[in-house]
């Protein structure tokens, strides 16, 4: 069942000599993780705002309304956490949830292995566990659609880790359609199941790769690895948003 | 030196205010002329006044009309400012009156309140309020540019209700230029509305000190001021400053 259909046919900034994002489509299925990666500047951040509805300014159609997917049914991840300094932890949550009480609350930080900071003010908590308090944020209104802006960029490996742990556990309840973008190949093979690979704005769609291995899966994963030496050994110029494919090895 | 450094800052600020008031007192006892009163004269007078003469309700009369002045400029002055710094068309529409009306003079702003009012209460508020209105709108104007807008895009994106963006994520950034304004404010206010007292009111302590006046009665003239900066005082330190602090709690 597709849930989400991106269909841009261009996209320029006012001001802007060229376009940031080029003629870029593709469709999600309802619960589908896909991640898109590109390098730095590509329009990744520009694109995740238009499928938010944040930036009306496109030419192009954006449908996330099928499969009742509506209004107030989006969960949003920025690359910061993005709390509020003044609020503590739990009115940050319920900002996005005023119904919220105080036993579901204190459960859901537990889970999150936040317990104890529901009066915490944000900048108390470490860099991690305030993104923590962001990715909860996101899965409390029970997202059909989740958006994920490079939410784990800047963060040493265990703690990304135990939140790519933290994500994966999350979304097996809600299984919101999910859209990661990153420009950290590995973080992408080891959270989707599908990368799209854009270009250098205007950002185009590559490459579209399947990624069919056994979750849960980590960074470091052989498969992981292999894939990611793989995909290298074939294009490249991948991660630099070309599309030079070397000639298929025999043995892959 | 060292040693003064590590003193607690009350302490400080009360030795100054001691030393102030002996200079004070010496000088007044070398020139020994009732034009220059001793604080301790002023002191016994203020005794007076408070005991015998009708200090209170003069007190009473201006504080109502600083009160009722501050709250009607801090209410326009807020809405117009947040309004003028998100809207360029408001701000394009109102800049002209606004740097007309911050350069119009106190004086000329109370002589065009009484005559076209009325000598009455209404006018003299009004005047007041005339006066401080504009510095407050460029105050929050500023605080209304500087809005973050990645705390905005949280609203946005969660379906935050309009009130409560306002509530929980505008208001909060723009509590430091309104306690900014208050703070200015209200030292600007009770000195206009002395003068607005002197010019058209038949009580409150600017009626007052112009009787004084007429007098050349310095000793009672100060014992008035002192009453009032009494007040202004304990308005900073019952009002201001644990509100400042609970505002500012957040802050790590």
């Amino acid at each position: 069942m597709t849930a989400l259909t991106v269909d841009i046919q261009r996209k320029r900034h006012p001001g802007a000599a060229g376009d940031t994002i080029g003629p870029l489509r593709f469709a999600l299925r309802s619960g589908e993780f896909v991640a898109i990666v590109g390098p730095s500047g590509a329009g990744k951040t520009s694109l995740l705002k238009i499928i938010a509805g944040l930036d009306p300014d496109f030419v192009g159609t954006v449908g996330a309304k099928v499969d009742g997917l509506g209004s107030g049914k989006l969960g949003f991840v920025f690359q910061e956490p993005r709390l509020l300094p003044w609020l503590t932890v739990a009115d940050n949550l319920r900002l996005v949830m005023p119904a919220l009480d105080t036993g579901t609350l204190d459960a859901a930080l537990a889970r999150v292995g936040l317990a104890g900071t529901a009066q915490q003010f944000p900048l108390r908590l470490s860099g991690g566990m305030q993104r923590r308090v962001a990715l909860l944020r996101a899965f409390l209104i029970r997202p059909a659609l989740l958006l994920l802006d490079e939410p784990f960029i800047s963060l040493d490996v265990p703690t990304a880790e135990s939140l790519y742990a933290l994500l994966a556990d999350l979304r097996r309840d809600v299984m919101p359609t999910t859209v990661l973008v990153t420009h950290d190949l590995r973080e992408a093979l080891a959270l989707a199941d599908r990368v799209l690979f854009v270009s250098r704005s205007p950002a185009r769609i590559i490459l579209d790769h399947a990624v069919n291995l056994p979750k849960p899966r980590r960074r470091d994963d052989e498969a992981v690895d292999q894939m990611h030496r793989a995909l290298m050994a074939r294009h490249p110029e991948l991660l630099g948003g070309l599309q030079s494919t070397r000639p298929e090895p025999e043995s892959a | 030196m060292t040693a003064v450094r590590t003193l607690p800052a009350a302490v400080v600020r009360g030795a100054a205010f001691v030393v102030l008031l002996a200079l004070w007192q010496a000088l007044a006892a070398m020139v020994n002329d009732p034009l220059l009163p001793s604080p301790l004269a002023v002191l016994l007078s203020l005794q007076h006044h408070l005991m015998q003469g009708e200090l209170l309700h003069h007190l009473a009369k201006t504080l109502m009309r600083v009160a009722a002045a501050f709250v009607i400029a801090m209410l326009i002055g807020v809405a117009v400012g947040v309004w003028m710094g998100r809207s360029k068309l408001v701000n394009n529409l109102l800049d002209s009156l606004l740097v007309l009306m911050l350069n119009l003079p106190a004086l000329v702003a109370a002589i065009l309140c009484f005559i076209w009012i009325g000598l009455n209460e209404t006018a003299a508020v009004l005047a007041v309020a005339l006066n401080k209105v504009p510095t407050v709108i460029i105050n929050i104007r500023e605080g209304a540019r500087a809005l973050d807008t990645q705390l905005l895009q949280v609203g946005e994106v969660y379906r935050v209700p309009r009130l409560t963006v306002l509530r929980r994520i505008v208001l909060p950034q723009l509590y430091p230029y309104i306690m900014a304004s208050a703070r200015s404010g209200l030292a600007l206010i009770w000195k206009i509305v002395l003068v607005i007292e002197l010019l058209g009111r038949s009580d409150g302590i600017g009626f007052q000190l112009g009787t004084f006046f007429q007098f050349f009665d310095l000793t009672s003239i100060l014992a008035y001021t002192a009453a009032f900066a009494g007040v202004v005082f304990v308005i900073e330190a019952v009002l201001l400053r644990p509100l400042d602090r609970r505002l500012n709690g957040w802050r790590a």
